[in-house]
């Protein structure tokens, strides 16, 4: 396992030297000390590789994430793997504003809390919170899963396209043309699934689920009181 | 009957245009969304005049005295600047709105003359991929296709605030254009009326963007340009902001500057002319020292050759266009008459980009009128027009005395109209005042 310590090296250094790793590199275990807030830790990762930073980080960790495995032990700034394509990040701390913001992919797994605009714009990205998140959460989230094993704050899934909310505690408010759908058999197989791929002990059967209702979709005059 | 004149005065507030837009709104229950830029008249390069050589200045012989035209991009940080021959630029204009074969047009045509294209919402496509040899991609608040791989494949990265058309707003591409190529790239259900954000998603303020900033650099290993573009509003902040939040290149969008599609009460009312917007980004570069090492890029209603000079006399580093290269590609172009008359226009007058119904194959997704712009063709138009503003461009610095276009000044300049000296910072062709000068 190759260690870099953060309080002796740059970000640009860690970064540099996980872009620079040839396909067929034997150096797939990266140990991340010292952290201590920096911005833009591991981002742009498009290989396999197993990286765990030991300490909070600022914004962007795991920024563009490809295939990569990120662990951070701690919490996290704003954007936690924005814009991820796929592989797998883990929180297990909290996560600021717009974790997973515009996701393609992969899986989110944080598991404490999130902020406000948890799955914003998310168009694939499967997330999975293990306490509650913030307002406008899943705002304009276009295809992929959101699931939430605590509270979501108000105006949850706000103009929706595709993608599906699973809430298992309270929901302050639903936005605009975001409604509560029936919670089918697929749905709790699919919840089950990916609560078990995250590693967070809970019955899919408590969850409810909501979606687009489908009415903005196109414009009408009769629905300018939604926009 | 005749009618009497004394009772069909026409009234300022409401005259026939005003009234029938009241009742097309009555009648359809929407606003009005329509393609390309502002129609209102408003002060611009045309405007400007430049001062030939006379005894004090000694011109350049036309065609065998050389007047450079290359203009380097992104020298602030960026390991790999981008290295233009001509400073004009292609606009981002994205595959969705424009068909595939304007987007392979454009970027053959760049890479003959040795200029950049740019993406636009909702990604790359291999097409213009292999077509540009510079190509700049968009970030844009939507994120649609955005990928790791792109940004590292591309020349540059430009990270969009705004246009010009309409700062402050998001884009609309209305389901008619959603094909199931473009809803797989944007990762939409097809039909639908899409609605790009206005906001990015993961940022807010400028201390968030220089954190944005540094992702991007260190996700493409600060090897590429990174640009920020703003639609014109208040360009003198907006200009500082993305200096200091670290971009290589200001990329600004006056309000003549085109659109696809947007409210047409938008591309009207907000935002400021390009004249006072580039004066005011270059007075923001001087006064943090700036100008120069921070390249500015000047678009909204550039037309000619002209219209370059005066802007790189203004303090711009290069232009760039959008509007006029899809003109050069057939835009309004009068063929197939029948079909912009289906529209209820005709040839000149045409903006109708929203409706996918593009008379002449450059903004639509049908099959059928895509085929209308042979790519081949295309490039060629658009090739000779970039050619022809350069040496347009050349011409006009010649007669200035200038060996390179970017050493054209303000000194060069004056403007015809008090408005557009105080908007430009020039003097009143014939005097010496710059109005608002001691204002600023």
């Amino acid at each position: 396992m190759q260690t870099v310590d953060l309080s002796a090296e740059d970000v640009r250094a860690l970064n540099g030297r996980l872009h620079a790793l040839p396909a067929d590199t034997n150096e797939r275990a990266w140990r991340v000390v010292n952290p201590r807030g920096a911005h833009a830790v591991a981002v742009g990762l498009t290989q396999p590789l197993d990286i765990v930073v030991e300490g909070h980080v600022g914004y962007y960790c795991a920024g563009m994430n490809e295939a990569a495995s990120v662990v951070v032990r701690g919490h996290c700034g704003w954007g936690v793997a924005e814009n991820m394509m796929s592989g797998t990040v883990r929180v297990t701390g909290n996560a600021s504003q717009s974790a997973g913001a515009s996701g393609h992919g992969g899986l989110l797994v944080i598991e404490g809390d999130a902020g406000h605009r948890c799955g914003i714009s998310m168009k694939g990205i499967d997330i999975v919170v293990g306490g509650s998140i913030g307002a406008f959460s899943a705002f304009m989230a276009q295809a992929g899963n959101l699931v939430v094993c605590g509270d979501a704050g108000e105006n949850l899934g706000d103009s929706l396209y595709e993608a599906d909310i699973y809430v298992r505690g309270a929901v302050t408010s639903l936005g605009a043309d975001c409604v509560e759908k029936e919670m089918t058999v697929a749905d709790r197989e699919k919840v089950a699934a990916l609560l078990a791929r995250a590693g967070i002990a809970a019955d899919a059967a408590g969850f409810r689920r909501y979606g687009s209702a489908r009415q903005l979709y196109n414009f009408h005059v009769d629905h300018a009181d939604s926009y | 009957m005749t009618i009497d004149p004394r009772n069909a005065r026409p009234s300022a507030a409401f005259p026939p245009n005003v009234i029938a837009e009241i009742q097309r709104a009555a009648d359809q229950g929407i606003y009005e969304i329509r393609g390309l830029g502002t129609k209102r008249r408003l002060p611009s390069f045309d405007d400007l005049l430049l001062l030939g050589a006379s005894i004090s200045r000694y011109p350049l012989e036309g065609y065998r005295e050389k007047c450079d035209t290359d203009v380097v991009l992104g020298t602030r940080f960026a390991a790999k600047p981008l290295e233009l021959k001509i400073p004009v630029t292609i606009a981002g204009m994205s595959f969705g709105s424009l068909s595939a074969a304007a987007k392979e047009s454009i970027g053959r045509a760049c890479t003959a003359v040795g200029t950049s294209s740019t993406t636009g919402d909702g990604g790359m496509t291999e097409e213009e991929r292999r077509a540009s040899k510079l190509l700049v991609y968009q970030v844009l608040p939507s994120r649609y296709g955005l990928n790791p791989r792109d940004l590292r494949r591309a020349d540059a990265i430009e990270v969009v605030i705004g246009q010009g058309a309409k700062p402050g707003g998001g884009g609309m591409l209305l389901g008619q254009k959603i094909s199931p190529r473009v809803a797989k790239m944007r990762t939409l259900p097809e039909g639908i009326d899409q609605r790009s954000a206005c906001r990015h998603p993961d940022w807010t303020g400028p201390d968030d963007l220089t954190i944005k900033i540094q992702e991007l650099r260190e996700i493409t290993d600060w090897q590429k340009p990174i640009y920020v573009k703003v639609g014109a509003s208040r360009p003198f902040f907006d200009t500082q902001l993305a200096v200091k939040a670290g971009a290589d290149v200001i990329v600004v969008d006056g309000m003549q500057g085109g659109t696809g599609a947007t409210q047409d009460v938008f591309i009207e009312h907000v935002g400021i002319p390009t004249l006072p917007a580039l004066r005011q980004a270059v007075d923001a570069l001087v006064d943090l020292d700036m100008h120069r090492k921070v390249q500015l890029i000047i678009s909204g209603g550039i037309r000619s050759g002209a219209d370059v000079a005066k802007a790189l006399a203004m303090g711009a580093d290069a232009v760039s266009i959008g509007s006029a290269a899809l003109m050069a590609l057939g835009c309004n172009r009068p063929v197939h008459v029948a079909d912009y008359e289906a529209l209820g226009t005709a040839p000149g007058h045409c903006h109708h980009c929203h409706t996918g119904r593009c008379p002449v194959g450059v903004t639509t997704q049908d099959p059928v009128l895509e085929k209308r712009l042979d790519p081949e063709q295309g490039a060629r138009w658009l090739r000779n027009y970039l050619s022809v503003m350069t040496l347009e461009a050349q011409t006009i610095a010649r007669a200035c005395g200038k060996t390179h276009v970017l050493n054209l000044e303000p000194e060069d300049l004056v403007a015809t109209t008090i408005e557009a000296a105080a908007m430009a910072g020039v003097p009143l062709a014939g005097t010496n005042w710059v109005p608002g000068r001691d204002l600023r």
